[in-house]
């Protein structure tokens, strides 16, 4: 089996900072927003009509700038021997390619994580954790398709003890929040693990498509209900100005942006960072 | 699925149903609850504008206001617009000189790859022979997750490796004549609405081979972005119609009420489920009728008669009848509701189902279930055929086979001859056809 090439190839002479990469990719989505806006405002007569469809242009940017980003801890916990990230989500949120992200990342701060392949349910779904494995190097710790997640959860945290690997990240198959049974499947992940440490899961991080509008809301609340959450993983963030939806479940579920993610390479992942982020999306002379 | 808009929307209905006469101001007061349920569930605010305005303009009119139930009538147009809303019907068509080719394009993460399959499925169910072609060459490990989905519904798949996906593309046609082929379903790597370099080379994919369906796959809880998403897509490579996936989570209704009406792109199909047979056709008018909590009762009874055996209903609607229902039959019944789809789904589709709250704890799970076939199977057969005969003792050997308690044991059986009594109130058939009993009563025991 050969690996498919890595997205980084595309442009290796292109590759700044991440956030300067961000704003850059913001463009597109931010520019169709301000359009909406200009609209709006560029009206002759303040009627009805007109605070209807500034009310409605403010509900579809998704984004409540008022949100408080006040001094949360964004830093991931990675104390324990080994500490643990169980990373949960929706179907196709991204979680898979976040952790491969993720794994590269903590290597370059001198970390060495292990990969643990819980979603036993999506064909393929381990052959492709083990493909990041691979271009992140770190190992994958899986068993056959369809065996227990909480088995491989625990057979990874005792090889992270042998090898003396820290953290350990383990892929979930996703699973969408209105489903309770697949919920109760986390748990019981969470348990198997609390077993061989009562501080683990050091990180129970979710992983939110920035494209999903209204709904990020009642995915993390389900999942802050079902297992607890430590940290959230913003995935897609480029192209969509209108994250901003984020910001206020941050605000109102008080769970903190850890991530985010902005592309299919390696390098696309990084800790989230409110000062830059929010000059990224305010950079207005760009857009206009 | 879109429960949390049917809850608003009948509430907002209800101020104007629940009177005789209506003023204008009672009608706008109405409208503006309907405007803020759409503008929540991410309904583009373009089009929600529009729908109110059209209704507004038919709701106002001497006809309805003078009308002996004017309420009535404006759910009535609300429904009519909600179905223009949601546009035509776009069945599935087959190319005169095969193959017929199909390309999936979308997001990552959309459900491109799954869809594939349930998409092989369904053309196989209509007498087709599909061929399910990777050209995603970015995702690791995409290919091999096509190659096990055609493996499970024993498909070929072409996912050749170390090749470009235009060439893939166009060697799929050869291919499919090679293994016998008449339907090509080609998925491509999920890419974003602002990745220009990749839109270039969805284009020269659908370029390299002459497609019947370019169909978007899309997330249906997707926000305020699927109407530019959709207009990226459509401007590349003229779409023919849409997926919406993941409908049975909680998604709000935004995108599926603002495809079609920004974009003209029909919904073809919608995904309702991780199984590779849950994949629907779209009918707006069905869906209409859902988001308006009036039930989609059609669609209930095409799902039971594909999958409830009509020899055995039919025997089991006369023990009905007769009033002799056995335990074993009360296994077989639960069985076949399971095999129907989860029960929120099929509750989902009853009239005023919005209203029942909180089904999820009332149903019993997959877990469940065993469990109460483990305590049925641990009965002898006159135990399951005469439940009255179970006393104290027996009740106790039960629970001990079944390897469970007591409480467990009563239940079921109080459960059965509730079910048994509502069976003989119902006395001759109100059911649905094809069912042989009515869910919804069911569920109330």
């Amino acid at each position: 089996m050969n690996a498919p090439p890595d997205p980084q190839d595309r442009a290796p002479a292109e590759r700044q900072g991440f956030w300067k990469r961000f704003s850059n990719s913001l463009d597109a989505g931010r520019q169709a927003y301000v359009a909406d806006l200009k609209e709006v405002f560029g009206r002759a007569a303040l009627d009805a009509a007109f605070w209807d469809d500034l009310e409605a242009t403010l509900i579809a940017a998704d984004k409540d700038l008022a949100a408080q980003m006040d001094a949360r801890s964004r830093d991931l916990n990675l104390e324990g021997a080994p500490a643990v990230v169980l990373v949960v989500g929706v179907n196709g949120s991204g979680k898979t390619t976040t952790i491969g992200k993720l794994a590269h990342l903590l290597r370059r701060e001198g970390r060495r994580p292990l990969l643990a392949a819980a979603d036993t349910y999506r064909a393929a779904a381990i052959e492709q954790l083990r493909l990041w494995g691979q271009r992140a190097q770190v190992d994958v710790i899986a068993h056959q398709p369809g065996s227990d997640p909480g088995a491989i959860a625990f057979d990874a945290v005792q090889a992270a003890r042998a090898r003396g690997a820290n953290p350990v990240i383990i892929d979930t198959a996703g699973r969408l929040h209105t489903r309770t049974d697949l919920m109760e499947e986390l748990r019981k992940v969470r348990r198997v693990l609390q077993r061989l440490d009562p501080q683990s899961p050091q990180e129970v991080l979710a992983v939110l498509d920035a494209h999903v509008g209204q709904n990020s809301a009642q995915q993390v609340k389900v999942f802050q209900e079902a297992i607890g959450l430590t940290g959230l993983a913003v995935t897609k963030m480029d192209g969509s100005a209108r994250a901003g939806v984020v910001l206020s479940i941050e605000a109102e579920l008080s769970v903190p942006v850890k991530l985010v993610g902005i592309g299919e390479g390696l390098d696309d992942l990084n800790r989230f960072d409110p000062g830059e982020y929010l000059d990224a999306l305010l950079r207005m002379e760009e857009a206009t | 699925m879109f429960e949390s808009l049917t809850e608003r929307l009948d509430q907002a209905l209800k101020k104007l149903t629940g009177r005789g006469k209506l003023s204008e101001a009672d009608v706008d007061a109405g409208l503006r609850e309907v405007r803020l349920a759409l503008l929540e569930a991410d309904v583009n605010y373009k089009v929600v504008k529009d729908f109110v305005a059209s209704i507004r303009t038919r709701a106002v009119g001497a006809e309805v206001m003078d009308s002996l139930n004017p309420g009535q009538q404006i759910v009535k147009i609300v429904d009519e617009e909600m179905v223009r809303l949601l546009g035509d019907r776009a069945p599935m068509t087959y190319a005169p000189s095969p193959p017929t080719v199909i390309v999936l394009a979308g997001l990552q993460g959309s459900g491109k790859t799954t869809t594939a399959g349930k998409l092989a499925l369904f053309v196989r169910r209509e007498g087709h022979r599909p061929l399910l072609v990777s050209t995603d060459v970015r995702r690791p490990a995409a290919m091999e997750q096509l190659e096990v989905l055609a493996k499970s519904i024993n498909a070929p798949a072409y996912a050749p490796r170390g090749t470009d996906p235009v060439k893939i593309a166009r060697d799929s046609i050869a291919e499919a004549r090679r293994v016998n082929a008449d339907v090509v379903i080609v998925d491509t790597a999920g890419r974003l609405q602002v990745d220009e370099d990749l839109l270039i080379e969805l284009k020269a994919i659908t370029d390299a081979v002459p497609s019947q369906h370019r169909l978007l796959v899309l997330d249906a809880m997707t926000g305020q972005q699927a109407v530019n998403v959709t207009s990226a897509f459509q401007q590349t490579i003229s779409l023919s119609g849409a997926i919406l996936t993941k409908m049975d989570g909680d998604a709000r209704g935004g995108a599926a009420l603002s495809l079609r009406a920004v974009t003209q792109t029909p919904i073809q199909f919608v995904g309702v489920g991780e199984k590779l047979t849950d994949l629907e056709i779209f009918y707006p008018d069905r869906m209409a009728s859902r988001i308006l909590g009036m039930g989609d009762v059609l669609t209930l009874i095409e799902k039971a008669q594909d999958q409830v055996d009509a020899s055995q209903a039919q025997a089991m609607e006369k023990k009905l009848r007769a009033g002799r229902l056995t335990l074993t039959d009360f296994m077989e019944q639960l069985k076949q509701v399971k095999k129907m789809g989860p029960l929120e789904g099929i509750i989902g589709m009853l009239p005023g189902a919005g209203k029942i709250k909180n089904l999820a704890g009332a149903l019993p799970d997959d877990d469940q279930l065993k469990q109460m076939e483990a305590i049925i199977l641990s009965m002898t057969p006159t135990e399951r055929e005469r439940p009255e005969t179970i006393d104290g003792s027996r009740r106790r050997r039960i629970a001990r086979g079944a390897g469970t308690d007591i409480a467990a044991v009563n239940r079921l059986i109080k459960g059965f001859q509730q079910m048994q009594q509502m069976m003989k109130q119902m006395g001759k058939g109100r059911g649905i056809k094809g069912l042989p009993f009515d869910p919804a009563q069911l569920l109330k025991g």
